[in-house]
């Protein structure tokens, strides 16, 4: 009976996958031509021919700063690039000498200022087979200023306590001191990444607690739902929230593909779950390369306009932020509910504490997981939308570098609980932001790692895990 | 097409340093994993942390041997520091660990704080922590050639570092071949096959794990000295794609054999370039530009790695009955 049931209903949901993925591929096709152009702003490498210039730049709060356009001359050449999704920017030249490298302050994110507006323009020194650095630190314009600008009287409370970096005139180890308003900004910004992130891993949670299998490729559905986002904004320029609801169904219908064409058949092979794991480890590899192979390496702005930036007391936050979070905590309230107080939801959580059990008493189990990866699907989709619109850009490895933070937070909550991998991505999405007070910047995943291992040390059970699940 | 071009990449591919590398890599995976069952997935880690090792005592002034022997033991210790809360605890957690800490090893590395150290993102150039080694070369300074292979003796990309190199591998293989056949190799691979039923017989399961991930750990630290010598120490190149693809490697020549990673090295090196090469003269540039080719060739080894595993988990030179990927 449970077999028709299930073969009923799945002639209507194959051919509207189908349809989705004729669409997803036409999608991908269009994109083919435009790439060319962008194939230029690939990363430099430095080889015997070739001297690379390079530097980050981010955002007196830590984040990249993305789309910042700087202008390299020197040799005879003029080379423009521009920052990518991480804040970094590349140029090659072919000769070795001086440099000037000028940054154009009217590309800076809103409300952002050079800390040492006399260090830009800047000469750098080039030796081919090497990169040279040529850093531009962001924030207040204040005594923390490398080139040696004097202190200025309206030092802010922020960078008035710098003193100590005057050594460090490359901006880039702890920017800034410790200061309570900075601690304020840190922590909102926390909550946020930890709220997005939570998106994200409570679908890798769900497919944990009801398969057992660890998900490797989850970030590739984050960055799917990003990628997907900006094609409907850049190149068919739909509205965002339009293009963003079209990526997030078009998530689900890839979690839905992706159970349906992979591991549903893997499990009625009896393929272990650390064979899966190793199968979901290649897909996580093709999908990346086949991003990059469509899109390149380079970042993709969903939204080329800059946000608009609100202030609440000394905490500045964009209003794109604002409406985010109101969006993932409604999406995660509804998930909430689903699971607590609807029968398929109240099956799903009899599916994770005991499959065999769950079947038993009359649950559908493949129909409870196929479910389960649709909205994972789904809801890393919307968690790769609303992070490339808070990180500004997305590119072809934003979940693969985001993965990790997502297994962090689900051991922290305890694999396979999914309150817990919402509690432990807000403490995970805190310790990366507010380790930037005591970390340099470039170091604030590692914190984030660290505090993976140690949770495995202490407690492996995690935050709301129960001890039984540890072998 | 010029098929004799294409035919000198793919061989000279063959007997390339970072073939050996790879396949010594995964001769150390093939310790954690094939005889122990031990799901590392952070080799590049270990790979790394033995490159940063050997390059930073060299420029400090270090010997040659003191040098590879330090990343030895930086390799040993992190191999300690893993192992101490992971391997009480079921497979999985120590793939997400292990995979973290490879991660946080690459992130410290290239951090700005380290700049002094570690070069940051830049890496350490290769001229910086080379002469050690090539100064150790018995060979006169000058260019030898066979057949169509051409190569300096002692420079950058040499015959010195060929030899170096495959002579390591076979040390290693015959390394395992011993170990498999001991006492305590069968111990390993009781471990792998059912831990209760070793630990019943009165053996310290956690001790043998531990000295199984420190032993292979060590292998892919003198891996990662091979890797870098002929190029730099670069924390990027060195990333979870590296791990992946020495999994893809140790489970194409088969797990718990002993020249599996070797064959599988090569096969992977060795098809990667007849691909790219051929997909270079082959297909037009309006079709699939040059750096597509590249990643086409990636998605190609990731898709590899997933028919592999479900339909050939045990690779070209296992045997199935020996070997089911099943790790607890």
């Amino acid at each position: 009976m449970r077999e028709l049931a299930t073969l009923d209903r799945s002639p209507t949901l194959r051919r509207s996958a189908s349809v989705l993925l004729v669409l997803l591929v036409a999608s991908l096709a269009l994109l083919i031509a435009p790439s060319p152009a962008r194939a230029a702003t690939g990363p430099c490498v430095a080889d015997a021919a070739t001297g690379c210039i390079n530097g980050t730049i981010r955002t007196s709060a830590g984040q990249p700063a993305v789309g910042v356009s700087l202008t390299v001359e020197g040799g005879g050449t003029t080379v423009t690039v521009t920052t990518d999704a991480e804040g970094k920017w590349t140029a090659p030249v072919t000769a070795a000498g001086d440099y000037t490298v000028t940054l154009d302050p009217a590309t800076l994110p809103a409300g952002e200022t050079l800390r040492n507006p006399s260090g830009n323009p800047r000469t750098v020194t080039v030796t081919l087979g090497s990169s040279s650095g040529a850093l531009f630190p962001l924030g207040e314009p204040a005594a923390s200023g490398g080139g040696g600008t004097g202190p200025s009287p309206t030092a802010s409370a922020g960078a008035g306590e710098t003193d100590g970096e005057t050594g460090a005139p490359t901006g880039s180890s702890t920017e800034g001191g410790f200061s309570w308003s900075r601690l304020a900004q840190q922590t909102v910004s926390g909550i946020v990444f930890g709220i997005l992130l939570a998106l994200a891993s409570v679908g890798l949670s769900l497919i944990y607690g009801t398969t057992g299998l660890s998900n490797f490729a989850h970030g590739e559905q984050v960055t799917l739902g990003a990628i997907l986002a900006y094609i409907g904004v850049q190149t068919f320029g739909l509205p965002l929230l339009v293009s963003g609801l079209l990526a997030v169904i078009a998530g689900a219908a890839s979690g839905w593909i992706q159970d349906a064409g992979i591991w549903h058949p893997l499990r009625r092979r009896r393929v272990g779950t650390t064979q899966q794991m190793i199968v979901t480890i290649g897909l996580s590899m093709a999908l990346q390369y086949t991003y990059q192979f469509f899109f390149g390496a380079s970042a993709l702005r969903i939204v080329t306009a800059n946000p608009d930036i609100v202030t609440i007391g000394t905490v500045r936050i964009s209003v794109t932020s604002i409406w985010s979070v109101i969006i993932a905590s409604a999406v995660l309230g509804a998930v909430a509910y689903f699971l607590l107080a609807t029968r398929i939801g109240r099956a799903t959580r009899a599916v994770s504490d005991n499959p065999a059990l769950a079947a038993a008493s009359g649950i559908t189990v493949e129909r409870v997981i196929r479910l389960v990866w649709t909205l994972g699907g789904a809801l890393a989709a919307l968690g790769g939308v609303l992070m490339g619109l808070y990180l500004n850009a997305t590119s072809w490895n934003m979940g693969g570098a985001l993965l990790l933070l997502m297994f962090s937070a689900v051991t922290l909550g305890g694999l396979g609980a999914p309150f817990g991998a919402l509690v432990g991505s807000i403490v995970i999405g805190l310790v990366v932001e507010l380790s930037n007070l005591v970390l340099p910047s470039d170091m604030r995943y590692a914190g984030a790692l660290l505090i993976l291992i140690l949770v495995l040390l202490l407690r492996p059970q995690g935050l709301l895990g129960r001890a039984e699940r540890i072998g | 097409m010029d098929w004799s071009r294409i035919f000198t990449n793919v061989a000279g591919e063959i007997f390339a340093p970072t073939t050996a590398a790879y396949a010594l890599g995964a001769i150390g995976l093939n310790i954690h994993f094939g005889l122990t069952g031990l799901l590392n997935m952070g080799q590049a880690g270990f790979m790394l942390l033995g490159a940063y090792g050997f390059a930073i005592a060299t420029i400090a002034g270090w010997p040659l041997y003191a040098a590879v022997l330090v990343a030895m033991a930086a390799a040993a210790v992190f191999a300690l520091i893993l192992g101490i809360p992971t391997l009480k605890l079921r497979g999985d957690y120590l793939a997400i660990v292990t995979i973290a800490a490879a991660e946080i090893v690459r992130l410290v590395g290239r951090s700005t704080a380290l700049t002094e150290i570690t070069g940051a993102s830049s890496g350490l150039r290769g001229n910086e922590y080379k002469h050690t080694f090539t100064g150790a070369s018995p060979f006169p300074d000058t260019v030898w050639s066979l057949g169509p292979f051409s190569y300096a003796t002692n420079a950058s990309n040499s015959w010195w570092i060929r030899i170096v190199a495959w002579v390591v591998v076979g040390l290693a293989c015959l390394l395992v071949y011993l170990l498999i056949k001991s006492p305590w190799g069968r111990v390993l691979k009781g471990i792998r096959e059912d831990e209760d039923a070793v630990r019943s017989l009165g053996k310290n399961v956690y001790s043998y794990k531990m000295q199984s991930l420190i032993l292979g750990g060590v292998i892919g630290a003198v891996a990662g000295i091979i890797y870098v010598l002929p190029r730099a120490v670069q924390p990027d190149s060195m990333g979870r794609p590296m791990t992946f693809f020495i999994w893809t490697i140790l489970l194409l020549g088969g797990a718990a054999t002993v020249f599996g990673p070797v064959l599988g090295s090569i096969i992977f090196w060795a098809g990667l370039m007849l691909i790219k090469t051929v997909m270079r003269d082959g297909v037009p540039e309006t079709i699939m530009r040059n750096e597509q080719i590249e990643q086409f060739g990636w998605i190609i080894v990731g898709v590899t790695l997933m028919l592999l595993v479900i339909f050939r988990p045990q690779g070209i030179l296992g045997d199935k009955k020996e070997l089911a990927i099943n790790v607890r």
